[in-house]
């Protein structure tokens, strides 16, 4: 599903996001990225979704290089690529139905197959009820939950999970990864970058460990500890 | 068809934008309404003092008065020549038994002057010459001059010398008014855009993370921009219309001699400027804006 070959991302100002990785994550994996701060979680995250260019090495994913990917062929990259944000990233001016409902437009799908997908997906989420509210008048979890209904209603082969319950306290915490790991039991890959030690150390699924962008830890069935 | 429902999505983004950023879209409205109200009264402000002047400058008449020893069939050939003449607009012959008619009104009936002069008229066949412009006038007269036929031309040297430096200082001043109200509607209206488009940068940005194509996120703004501007531009439309009409006739109560351009040919004419520049505008500005957050 994702290979990185090599991969350095120098930042402009020197800084090293990552230092010569390799690293590959299988179809249907669930993969934690833990880490201090700096580490290189976000800069992982970011080249996943070619926000950032590699200053070397290579990145395939779904057995394509996008690094060598043309702009015009990013967005076909994102509708495959679902992603959540520790800060949610909902379009404050639409409601969540329209939220949800932009990630098919954004493919041109029909208004009717629009309007089949997008309850059932918010109903698989827990949130049927608020299709029409706007996310201001949401809670934090609600909120996560809708991003999470965008990032999954045209069925991507990869989520990506950038510190997802990094503003939410721990019980909606762990709703969130029961939706996140019911996800990935209908075959989506994971990728979430996290500093939450409760939820590393309570699912026991694959743990890659980065320190000052390299990788110093990879682990099957691993915890929450730097090993440093 | 994927076609169909990309368009259905625009247009009903566009209309919703709008809906659900009342408040701005209303103040970007009413910014594109001044500056193109602005723009719209200047222009008729100019093609009115132009039209001033150009009127003041037909009244500007040439006299040419023909050898007093001329046949009468000659005087007439005269009028040939004289049309050739470039910048020539318009002639009108007197001839001499008119003159001694308009000299014997000033005088009075009771003084018979054909007989004072001793029953012969001493008054030469004449032209009243008219030119299309004040600055034809000296070079027309300086052709005329140089037909045998003519013993003298006269012309209110002075007052065309006055006349002509006024003409072209009101069509240099209301050519840079004109181009100043233009950058500055203009600037005004782009600045306006911007803003609008910039409280959304954050949507945008998002849009781009969901997999939204450049042109996907673009359209709605362009025909969102579109709308605005073609709002404004009928407000303003709407006001320059109303307030020209009321104004005109106001003008043509109180003050008829001072001429001014009441056909609505030339008011028709801005109007439609006032739209099509104002929809442009606010479409291509909205466009531009975008660009600059799409890079992500």
């Amino acid at each position: 599903m994702i290979q990185f070959f090599n991969v350095t991302k120098k930042y402009d100002n020197g800084t090293l996001g990552l230092d010569n990785i390799s690293v590959s994550i299988d179809k249907g994996e669930f993969v934690f990225l833990v880490g201090p701060s700096g580490a290189g979680k976000s800069t992982f995250t970011r080249l996943l979704i070619r926000e950032a260019l590699p200053t070397k090495g290579q990145i395939m994913v779904d057995g394509k290089s996008i690094v060598r990917m043309k702009q015009r062929e990013i967005p076909h990259l994102r509708r495959k690529i679902g992603f959540i944000f520790q800060d949610f990233r909902l379009l404050q001016d639409r409601t969540v139905y329209e939220n949800v409902a932009f990630a098919l437009e954004v493919m041109g799908t029909p208004v009717s197959e629009v309007k089949r997908r997008v309850p059932s997906v918010l109903e698989l989420v827990g949130i049927g009820d608020k299709y029409d509210c706007f996310p201001e008048e949401l809670s934090g979890g609600e909120q996560q939950r809708v991003a999470i209904a965008r990032a999954i209603v045209n069925n991507p082969s990869l989520l990506i999970a950038d510190e997802p319950t990094g503003n939410l306290d721990p019980d909606t915490s762990l709703e969130i990864m029961k939706i996140i790991n019911n996800v990935n039991k209908r075959g989506t890959t994971i990728v979430m970058a996290t500093h939450d030690s409760d939820i590393v150390n309570r699912m026991r699924k694959r743990v890659i460990v980065l320190n000052k962008g390299t990788i110093v830890r990879d682990d099957v069935k691993g915890g929450y500890n730097y090993g440093l | 068809m994927a076609f169909s429902s990309y368009i259905r999505y625009s247009f009903r983004d566009a209309f919703r934008s709008v809906a659900r950023h009342k408040g701005i879209a209303f103040a970007s409205v009413l910014t594109i309404a001044i500056s193109l109200f602005i723009l719209g009264a200047t222009l008729l402000l100019v093609v009115n003092s132009q039209y001033l002047v150009s009127t003041m400058e037909s009244e500007v008449e040439i006299i040419v008065f023909l050898k007093t020893d001329l046949e009468r069939q000659d005087s007439l050939a005269l009028q040939n020549k004289i049309e050739k003449i470039p910048g020539f607009h318009s002639l009108e012959f007197i001839p001499k038994e008119e003159g001694l008619a308009m000299l014997e009104d000033r005088f009075g009936k009771d003084t018979d002057l054909v007989k004072a002069l001793g029953g012969i008229n001493p008054l030469p066949d004449a032209y009243r010459v008219k030119a299309t412009g004040s600055d034809k006038v000296s070079f027309i007269v300086a052709e005329i001059e140089q037909f045998s036929e003519v013993e003298s031309v006269r012309y209110g040297k002075e007052l065309v010398d006055k006349l002509l430096a006024f003409t072209t200082w009101v069509r240099n001043v209301g050519l840079a008014v004109i181009i100043g109200m233009l950058l500055a509607g203009l600037f005004l209206i782009t600045t306006t855009i911007r803003l609008t488009v910039f409280t959304r940068k954050k949507e945008i940005n998002i849009m781009k993370y969901v997999g939204a194509a450049n042109w996907f996120i673009r359209i709605p703004f362009f025909l969102e921009g579109m709308l605005i501007g073609l709002l404004g531009a009928l407000l303003a439309g709407l006001v320059i219309y109303l307030g020209y009409d009321a104004l005109i006739s106001y003008v043509i109560k109180s003050v008829p001699f001072v001429p001014v351009v009441s056909d609505h040919e030339v008011l028709y004419r801005i109007l439609t400027l006032l739209i099509v520049g104002g929809t442009a505008i606010g479409a291509l500005g909205s466009v531009i804006a975008v660009r600059k957050y799409l890079k992500v």
